[in-house]
Parts: C-alpha cells; sequence; structure tokens
C-alpha cells in the first residue's frame, strides 16, 4: 500500500529521512547476509539490518572488488524481517544506488566497505528520496557528506578488524571538533569553515547547537559488549556491528548481549552480566599491523 | 511540584520527547528500571522500533510492571512505536510481539510501506486548537479496528486513524516530537495533570 491517495502530503523529504534514523537511537544495526542472520538478528533486538554478500572480515580475507549485493539477496532478506533493511552502495556509484531505491530499501550505506567507483566524488544524495547514511573519520568528512545530502552519519572505524582502536579515535575526533567549533567566536568560524572544507551555515550551526544536525552512529571494529557500551559512553547515537556478531562463536547469544549493552551502556553490572559466557569474539586484526592499502577509514574524501 | 513525566528510554528517539517537554516546562524522567517508573505521574513510549522495545522491556523486568501501571491508570502516551506498544492487537508483528496493552484498537505495523512510504502530512487532530498539526510519518503503523470505548482524535483525508485515545491512554501514528509540535504533548500533560 502506498500513501499516493492522500493530498498535500509530501516523501522522501530531509525530515522523515533523517527521523528514521532518530528513530533508531540507542539501537544496534546488524550485518547479515542471508535470511537466517537476518531472522537471527531481529530475534536479538537489533533496529536495522545492514544486507550485504560478505561482511567486512571476509572481504577482506576474500580481497578483490566489492561491489553491491545481488538483488534477490536483498529481496528476500526485507521479505524476511519487519525492521528497517539497509544496504550497501560503493562510493560514488548513484546507479547502484538507483538500484537499491528500486527495490525498496530504507537506507542505503555509500560505504567504504565495498571498493570506491569513484575517487573524487560521492553521491549526489539529495536526488534521492531514499535517505543515505556516509561515512566519516573527522567533522569536515561529516559534514560534506550531509552537504551532499546524507540524513544519518556514521563514524567509520575500520571495518572487518575487531579492533575497536579506529572507531574510538574518529568518535573521539568528531565529537572534539565539535567541542572546539562550540568554544570559536563567530569570526573564528568563517576560518574553521575553510579548514574543515565545509559550508559555513553548516559550520555556524554546529557551532551554536554543539552536535551534528543528522544521528551519529559508530562502526567498524565494535565486537564486544564492552566495546558497544564504550561507544555509547562516548556520545555515540547507536552501534552498528558488522562481522562482530556473525563472525564470533555464538552471534545469537552475542547479538543479544551488545542489543542489552546498548542500552545499559551506562551500568557496569548489566555489563558484565551480558559479558559473560558469550564464547569466543570474532578473530581479531590489529589495524597497526594493516598495510597501509588495507585500510577501508581511507576511503572517501 | 508535580511529579514529573516519564519517558521510556529502552530505545528510540526519547530525548526528542524530552526536549519536547521542556519546551513547555514539564520535567520529565528518563525511565530505564523500576525505581524510574515509581517516579513519575505520566509515560511516554516513543517512537523507535516497537520489537525492540519489548524484548528490552522483558528483559529488564518493566514489561509487567509498566503493563500493570497503565491497568491501574498511570496515563500514557506513545508515539508510532509508542502507539504499537499500547495496542491491544497488533497486526503484522513479528512471531510472539505483544505490547503493554491497555487500548481496544488494533494497529498494523509499517502500514504505509517502507521508508520511500514515510511522510509529512498537515491533519486536524481533536483537542488541539490553532493551525493544523504537521505531521511526520516514519514507516508509520495505523489505527485499522477501534472498540467502542476509544476516542478517535485524528484521522487522514482518506480515514485512516492515525490518533487515539481511550481512558488514561493516547496513542498516535506520528512523531510531534520530531517537527517541534508541542501542542499534543500539553493534551497529554493535561490528561496527567487531570
Amino acid at each position: 500500500m502506498t500513501n499516493s491517495s492522500i493530498p498535500t502530503s509530501t516523501t522522501g523529504t530531509p525530515l522523515v529521512k533523517r527521523g528514521l534514523a532518530e528513530m533508531m537511537k540507542g539501537g544496534v544495526i546488524m550485518d547479515v547476509v542471508n535470511v537466517e542472520q537476518a531472522k537471527i538478528a531481529e530475534d536479538a533486538g537489533a533496529v536495522a539490518v545492514m544486507a550485504l554478500e560478505r561482511v567486512p572480515a571476509d572481504i577482506r580475507a576474500e580481497g578483490g572488488v566489492s561491489r553491491m549485493s545481488d538483488p534477490d539477496m536483498i529481496d528476500q532478506i526485507i521479505a524476511a524481517v519487519s525492521i528497517p533493511v539497509m544496504a550497501k552502495a560503493r562510493i560514488g556509484h548513484f546507479v547502484e544506488a538507483q538500484i537499491l531505491e528500486s527495490l525498496g530499501v530504507d537506507y542505503i550505506d555509500e560505504s567504504e566497505v565495498l571498493s570506491p567507483a569513484d575517487y573524487v566524488h560521492h553521491i549526489n544524495k539529495w536526488n534521492f528520496k531514499v535517505p543515505f547514511v556516509c561515512g566519516a573519520t573527522n567533522l569536515g568528512e561529516a559534514l560534506r557528506r550531509i552537504t551532499e545530502g546524507a540524513a544519518m552519519i556514521r563514524s567509520k572505524g575500520e571495518a572487518g578488524t575487531g579492533d575497536v582502536s579506529e572507531a574510538m579515535k574518529h568518535i573521539r575526533t568528531i565529537s572534539g571538533q565539535i567541542r572546539d567549533l562550540s568554544a570559536k567566536t563567530e569570526d573564528e568560524l568563517f576560518v574553521a569553515a575553510k579548514e574543515l572544507q565545509a559550508p559555513f551555515e553548516l559550520v555556524r550551526e554546529i557551532a551554536t547547537t554543539g552536535k551534528l544536525p543528522v544521528t551519529l552512529f559508530v562502526a567498524g571494529g565494535v565486537a564486544t559488549p564492552a566495546d558497544a557500551a564504550l561507544m555509547m559512553q562516548l556520545g555515540a547515537d547507536g552501534v552498528f556491528v558488522g562481522s562482530g556478531i556473525f563472525k564470533s562463536g555464538d552471534p545469537v547469544a552475542r547479538a543479544k548481549a551488545i542489543v542489552k549493552a546498548t542500552t545499559f551502556y551506562n551500568d557496569p553490572a548489566v555489563l558484565a552480566e551480558v559479558s559473560r559466557g558469550l564464547g569466543e569474539a570474532m578473530v581479531g586484526i590489529n589495524v597497526a599491523d594493516l598495510p597501509a592499502p588495507h585500510r577501508l577509514a581511507e576511503r572517501g574524501w | 511540584m508535580p511529579a514529573p513525566i516519564g519517558v521510556l528510554a529502552l530505545q528510540g528517539d526519547f530525548r526528542e520527547h524530552r526536549q519536547t517537554l521542556a519546551a513547555i516546562d514539564v520535567a520529565s524522567v528518563e525511565v530505564r528500571t523500576l525505581a524510574d517508573l515509581a517516579k513519575c505521574s505520566g509515560l511516554i513510549i516513543p517512537g523507535g522500533e516497537s520489537t525492540v522495545m519489548q524484548k528490552l522491556a522483558v528483559a529488564y523486568d518493566l514489561f509487567q510492571p509498566i503493563k500493570d501501571a497503565l491497568k491501574s491508570g498511570l496515563p500514557a502516551f506513545g508515539t508510532c512505536a509508542g502507539l504499537i506498544m499500547l495496542a491491544d492487537e497488533i497486526v503484522d508483528g513479528i512471531p510472539g510481539q505483544t505490547g503493554f496493552g491497555g487500548l481496544d484498537v488494533s494497529v498494523r505495523r509499517n502500514a504505509f510501506g517502507n521508508q520511500l512510504d514515510s511522510f509529512e502530512v498537515d491533519l486536524d487532530f481533536h483537542g488541539v486548537s490553532g493551525p493544523a498539526v504537521h505531521a511526520a510519518f516514519i514507516r508509520a503503523p495505523i489505527v485499522e479496528r477501534v472498540g467502542e470505548n476509544v476516542e478517535v482524535l485524528s484521522s487522514l483525508a482518506d480515514g485512516r486513524i492515525v490518533g487515539v485515545r481511550q481512558g488514561n491512554l493516547m496513542g498516535i501514528s506520528f512523531h510531534p516530537e520530531v517537527t517541534g509540535e508541542t501542542r499534543i504533548h500539553e493534551l497529554f500533560v493535561s490528561m496527567v495533570r487531570a
């Protein structure tokens, strides 16, 4: 059923695009590669699932060019769950985004986890009715994505590693830069905008409100309940967990535990409880051991 | 000073509800535990994912206490997922999904389709005077059946019901907390203080 019968209503507005991400706050978005995993995620209390063919850990292991998933696979996941379904398009690949929009996904992730299609431009996201989430490692990058129409930002971290240190660096960088802006006089904001390579009006808005105009999630390296709570205590609105759940020893228990940890992030007793007996976490890779060409966070400009 | 209004803070846009209450000078508290629940004179159930709220409410032993509190008269107001949580019957839920209940209505989840069908529209709302309410429907539910004691507060132009009240409970399909609309929260505060 569509709402076409309702006069005077408008779809695809910034408000409804950003609004869906607001509803996901305090929640966990889980990478899933098939219907079975999607159902496990929904049952565990995920607020949305990210449908993709290979989780980042496998993309890393297998190498090669990584692209949008098969529409059949995305359709099956949309049919299997009632929570929002996200899917990834390559950076700058606006045709993959058009295809995902036509499939009826609820959110598109223009993602550095896939191989970039354009090393200069990102997708002009204002051309779409479907909302986009984009990665960022710092405030300038986040603001450029918002300027291009992103309705949600996730800090990038380093996907597929299980090493939370890059996620930590990116959320600290973004929140630190926002605090710095808040401390500046209006005169100083002109130069700040130049340095951030972002529009002055947006920079001024953030200096005034002290926060991004869109929801800020954290991604890339969250593997345990404690990691999720750490990100929430640092001011994240929610977390993406990619390889961390289905590459672990007991995905069902771990998925539930990370959901609870994200809600009760300030309660160490609850965190201790949910951290018990989860079996093996995903096998991690230290980001420092990754050769520079394999660092996904450096994709995007 | 009147007791604060609680906002269920398991998941969703609870901060926006608190900001809306603050804008009309009403004190609020986040509700995550029984002790929090005991402090409130009314309870707002925010937008979010109803499936997640149910699971977290059960996991933290809030589900039955909230259900009991609503039954014994605690005023509650649900938006979007919150409306689903207050409905006696949920259509298109996941297996095993139930809410706190209390409103004698059937509510269909994601009634308009996926995010591409999320929309903004102006609405009349019974009990709210002045200009039309500007409403954001985000993967919104709809009320498909109302019991005889349920008052319909708002409908779309095609007649589909998006706002209901029954006794101490009020539920709506949309999100006044994200559009800067304060009048429906004022209406709820007047129910709490009546």
